[in-house]
């Protein structure tokens, strides 16, 4: 049966099908945050129909991937959202989906609460509208609240409150916690990732090393919070953090865009770690065949790794922090817990960092103007 | 005072896998995942996988594991088993 590292190993290899498979509905937003991961903000007409996406849902059921997780953009703009949730999960395939709230009223909370095998994100980056509508946008914490107000009203249960970690909020850790317990909800912490709009601010958000480490005991003391695997490059600094420790793309993980371009992961919008569409071949196929996803599942290369004596907790990190960083793939982490990144960062001879493929956001940003303003 | 890991899996008695539950076959061996509690199980051995999808033809979980594996290997699986039961992957007939 084997030890967890043999499992991992496993996992290396990559598996029949996904784990951990996103489905990005929309690139239509209606906040325009400045870290987002998909540079959302305006639809794509090519975006899949209503019957593709129907269609996909069952290859989804047929390859026996048990859930899905749905984000954007933001989801809940498509006239077809409940549809196709509704869809996915008289399949039994568990539906969770992220959303910056601004959709869920009182209705809506109502209906989703009705739907069994659904998980709800709300995404805030701050525990203050002050910090955290610097990023998402004037208003969008309000009317984030206001959303988890209506699933509490609705008995919708535990959802889940996710919170990207930057350097403005690392402090806040507490206060997230005390938030997600006055909701009898779940905390979910992810890495800022220099992905999409993120690119551009990532240099200033991201965490330094000594909130790092903060963050890292904060989560060693507080094992019942969900990180989605996203600090394992955090393992480096002693016990490894829960989860599979291993960056799991083309592997475990992918995205599917809007527009059915199948990516390795969420973080790799980019013309690089496109494996192919699910318009042209089907899901499986790609997932099964495409040369990146293979080639992706060979060993890694420990590159300048190799002798690090934390390697097999940290595995060198992650892809997407790297290849948006300008860093080569064998090189450590860009926030490597001993520094190595920040020397390899220094390092680089010419700082051209690649900006992510397609890019869907408004040309100028849109400010969220609450109703009662407008009379 | 320790309580032993099959406290409340019994391996004489006759089992199932739950109705709530999917396998999916993986080189490894299997993921289970339970549609009621949501939870993701990896199976991390072909026997064992066969030993589950085998627990109903068999009247009790020691007949099932003598069917697929040595002797030497039987506790493991019992082990193993009893795991999966409090899981909530397991459940009697
Ligand atoms: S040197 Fe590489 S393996 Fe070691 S901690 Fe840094 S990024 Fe991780
Ligand atoms: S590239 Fe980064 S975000 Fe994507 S799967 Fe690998 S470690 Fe995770």
């Amino acid at each position: 049966m084997g030890a967890d590292t043999s499992l991992r190993d496993r996992f290396e290899h990559g598996l029949a099908a996904p784990i951990c498979l996103t489905w990005e509905l929309t690139y239509a937003c209606n906040l325009a945050c400045t870290h987002c991961l998909s540079s959302s903000g305006r639809r794509d007409p090519l975006e899949l129909s209503t019957s593709e996406a129907k269609a996909l849902i069952d290859e989804i059921a047929a390859m026996q991937i048990f859930y899905i997780n749905i984000g954007g953009g933001e989801p809940m703009i498509r006239r077809d959202f409940f549809e196709i949730v509704e869809h996915a999960v008289h399949q039994k395939v568990g539906v969770k989906f992220s959303t910056n709230g601004t959709r869920i009223d009182a209705s809506a909370a109502r209906r989703l609460a009705a739907i069994d095998y659904l998980d709800i994100q709300i995404s805030i980056d701050g525990a203050d509208a002050e910090t955290s509508d610097r990023i998402r946008g004037a208003g969008s914490y309000a009317q984030a609240r206001r959303a988890m107000d209506h699933l509490k009203d609705a008995n919708f249960g535990e959802f889940k409150i996710s919170v990207v970690m930057t350097r403005d909020n690392i402090g806040q850790l507490d206060e997230f916690q005390a938030l997600a317990d006055h909701y009898g909800a779940q905390l979910r912490l992810t890495r800022l990732r220099p992905s999409g709009r993120g690119v551009e601010v990532w240099e200033s958000l991201h965490p330094t090393r000594e909130q790092n480490r903060q963050l890292y005991e904060w989560l060693l003391e507080h094992p019942q919070v969900l990180t989605g695997d996203s600090f394992f490059h955090l393992s480096a600094l002693g016990d490894p953090l829960d989860g599979l420790n291993l960056c799991g793309a083309g592997r475990v993980v992918c995205l599917i865009d809007p527009i059915g371009e199948v990516y390795a992961c969420p973080f790799v919008i980019h013309d690089e770690f496109k494996a192919g569409n699910v318009r042209e071949s089907g899901f499986a196929h790609v997932w099964r065949e495409s040369p990146l996803f293979r080639s992706l599942r060979e060993p890694g290369n420990p590159g300048a790794c190799a002798s690090c004596g934390s390697y097999d907790a940290c595995r060198g990190g992650c892809m997407a922090a790297k290849f948006f960083t300008g860093l080569e793939l064998t090189d450590p982490d860009p926030e490597c817990v001993f520094g190595h990144g920040e020397t390899a960062l220094d390092a680089r001879r010419v700082v051209l960092r690649p900006t992510p493929s397609p890019d869907h956001s408004k040309s100028v940003a849109v400010r969220l103007v609450s109703r009662k303003s407008l009379v | 005072m320790s309580l032993s890991t099959t406290d409340v899996f019994d391996p004489s008695a006759r089992w199932q896998l739950s109705g709530q539950v999917s396998l999916r076959d993986e080189a490894f061996g299997a993921l289970a995942y339970h549609h009621g509690n949501r939870r993701l199980v990896f199976l991390k051995s072909p026997e064992l996988v066969a030993i589950v999808r085998g627990l109903s033809q068999y009247s009790s979980a020691h007949e099932a594991i003598n069917a697929f594996v040595e002797p030497s290997s039987h506790e493991r699986y019992v082990v193993a088993l009893a795991s999966l039961f409090r899981s909530e992957l397991l459940c009697g007939r």
